[in-house]
């Protein structure tokens, strides 16, 4: 791997939590973080996005829960998690004592729900961040998806709002299955939200052709890997262009430093690295110091400069990459270096 | 449990955690219906115990295959001429086995591993009898050396579709005191499945402990078997996994745990290796509506 031709500062404030780098885990990818020490240390990431939790256990869906696709995987797993209990006695505390920042993520099936399992988390160690899954059937309302809807999230929103201290930012995970996301991101953010992950999975579905019935015990799934990501990239280069003050946790389908660089230009403060970490327990590590690089041959010296920096004005260019590295050999300098073009702008040529 | 740094400052466990290392195939043979692979993997053999397994990725640095796929070490070789190697059984299933199935040797692999938990072995010298179905029975070589470390008499029953799906006679007859073998269709051994097999095979050899490895349907009779004997029985069962190191909870099962609390536990950390007895095998493949956590 080149290194970064000069460092780049890569701390980033995501909607007022200072991390001290924007690539995290995604909810459900990586449990609470425990399994996941080995091959990333959670210390090392800019935070650990906990799976799920509820106010009480769930066991989830019948098995089979996942089937493979093309660059992608569906799943229902149905939100297994041990319930608030267990995660605030075993997990936070495990995070917090190895140094590791924590945005939990929480659903319920009501408002009310989402408001206790609020207050229940509020004060928690480790805790930087609440992400609030709104992608969860209302028991409400017909079992309709809160994500979709922008009045229901706008009210979960509000109130998980209200139930977290001020210094914590609030971020709604949205749904990509909608007709317009940006409506949806502006009720929540209009509501209270600090912030916006986009974007959760969308809904797939798989057929056996040798039982000719869906693969998954749930019938469907939400889809997610590199699949995906040039529609969670829309979705973040729309919000960003109609909300550029809404900070955005960028997710779906990254797994190397490129594509997390190609959220961070759509308007992204920080990303998350999802389903690769199935594939590569070490991913969130690597895409880490691949986007570092990235940032770095592409002139930045902070990853806070690039953030939306795909949506500038025709013939603005902000940053100039820096010369290629000098050959290691002397005796044959490197075809780069003799290429270098010399229309290049410099600084001055801009402002 | 090895798996999460609370092992810090404790070496034994620190040695047992996995770990992720860029391998490469070392050879490839056919075996009958499989392909036996061997991949140089520093550090996993030396860390294995017999039960163990590692996930691999599949198809290439541009594969559009992203899930891992998981194997049951056949034989963990620590550092000898090379450095140190495991060797796994595949079978083809589909798209991700048809291409190990097919790689030469040369091969970058990225392998993870050992994962999940190992048989557990007797605390005293004990008869064994190893239970084996197709290339489940892979595993199950590994075990017995551990057996024989202990002074366990170790016997096998291995059993398969037909004969070439059968894995590991030969080797079971030189190293194992009984070996007895059957096939569905009666192209080799007795015709019939283990489990029809394994009353006889418990009395000829007086074992007083089964382990099995194979598909479901196989552990399940097996282990219905051994029950009625009143002898233990441990089985490695084969789940679906995305990850095999926990993250990913697609490869549940429901487990009765110690409390007598059923819970829907992760194949991948919680096993492979199970106690057949704390496994709900009616319930296999769904949630039971006494689950912790069940939708009543």
């Amino acid at each position: 791997m080149t290194l970064a031709t000069h460092p780049v500062k890569m701390t980033t404030d995501l909607a007022g939590a200072v991390l001290p780098n924007p690539v995290l885990t995604a909810s459900g990818c990586a449990a609470a973080g425990r399994e996941l020490q080995p091959f990333a240390p959670v210390s090392a990431l800019g935070a650990v996005v906990t799976k799920s939790v509820t106010l009480r256990p769930r066991a989830g869906r019948p098995t089979p829960r996942m089937a493979e696709t093309p660059s992608g995987m569906l799943n229902s797993i149905g939100l297994q998690n041990p319930g608030v209990d267990a995660f605030l006695a075993h997990d936070l505390p495990w995070l917090a004592e190895h140094d590791a920042r924590a945005v939990v993520s929480i659903a319920g099936g009501s408002v009310a729900e989402y408001a206790e399992l609020a207050r229940r988390i509020a004060h928690a160690p480790a805790l930087v961040a609440v992400e609030v899954n709104i992608s969860c059937p209302n028991v409400e309302s017909r079992g309709e998806v809160f994500a979709c809807d922008p009045l229901a999230a706008s009210r979960v929103l509000a109130a998980v709002r209200a139930e977290i201290p001020a210094v914590v930012p609030v971020l709604a995970k949205l749904s990509p299955d909608v007709t317009d996301v940006v409506a949806v991101a502006r009720a929540c953010a209009d509501a209270g939200a600090d912030g916006l992950t986009l974007v959760n999975t969308m809904l797939g579905l798989v057929i056996d052709p040798d039982t000719m019935r869906p693969v998954l015990g749930g019938v469907t799934g939400g889809l997610s890997g590199p699949a995906i990501m040039p529609v969670a990239l829309r979705c973040v280069w729309q919000v960003h262009a109609a909300l550029p003050s809404v900070p955005i946790l960028g997710v779906g389908g990254i797994r190397t430093g490129l594509d997390a660089l190609q959220f961070v230009l759509a308007g992204a403060s920080a990303i998350s690295v999802g389903t690769a970490v199935f594939g590569d327990p070490s991913a969130p590590v690597r895409v880490l110091a691949e986007l570092e690089t990235a940032l770095g041959e592409r002139g930045f010296t902070a990853v806070a400069d690039a953030i939306g920096y795909a949506h500038r004005d025709p013939g603005v260019e902000l940053v100039v990459p820096p010369p290629p590295a000098p050959a290691t050999d002397p005796a044959r300098p490197s075809a780069a270096a003799g290429a270098r073009p010399s229309w290049r702008l410099g600084e001055e040529d801009l402002w | 449990m090895t798996v999460g740094s609370s092992v810090q400052g404790d070496p034994v466990a620190e040695r047992r955690e996995p770990i992720q290392v860029r391998g490469e195939v070392l050879a490839r043979r056919r075996v009958g219906a499989y392909q036996l692979v061997e991949i140089t993997a520093g550090g996993i053999a030396e860390r294995f115990r017999p039960g163990q397994f590692v996930a691999l990725s599949v198809g290439g640095p541009a594969s559009a295959l992203l899930l891992r796929r998981s194997f049951a070490v056949y034989r963990a070789t620590p550092v000898g001429a090379f450095s140190g190697t495991v060797q796994i059984v595949v079978g083809v299933h589909g798209r991700g086995t048809e291409w190990l199935a097919g790689v030469r040797p040369g091969e970058p692999l990225d392998v993870v591993g050992p994962l999940g938990r190992p048989f557990r072995l007797p605390a005293a010298p004990t008869g064994c009898l190893l239970v084996g179905g197709g290339y489940g029975s892979a595993p199950l070589f590994s075990l017995a050396e551990a057996l024989r470390a202990r002074e366990c008499r170790v016997d096998f029953l291995l059993g398969a579709g037909s004969q070439d799906r059968l894995f590991g006679e030969l080797e079971a007859k030189r190293t194992a005191g009984a070996v007895a073998v059957c096939t569905d269709d009666g192209s080799v051994g007795r015709r019939g499945t283990v489990a029809d097999a394994l009353p006889d095979e418990i009395e000829r050899t007086g074992a007083a402990a089964v382990y099995a490895c194979g598909p479901m349907a196989m552990l399940r009779a097996v282990g219905a078997v051994a029950a009625s004997y009143g002898l233990p029985c441990q089985v490695a069962v084969e789940e679906s996994m995305a990850c095999g190191i926990g993250v990913c909870m697609t490869c549940v099962l429901p487990v009765v745990g110690e409390d007598g609390v059923t819970r829907m536990s992760r194949s991948c950390v919680d096993g492979p290796v199970f106690d057949h007895d704390r496994v709900r095998w009616d319930d296999v493949g769904t949630v039971p509506a006494d689950a912790l956590g069940a939708i009543s």
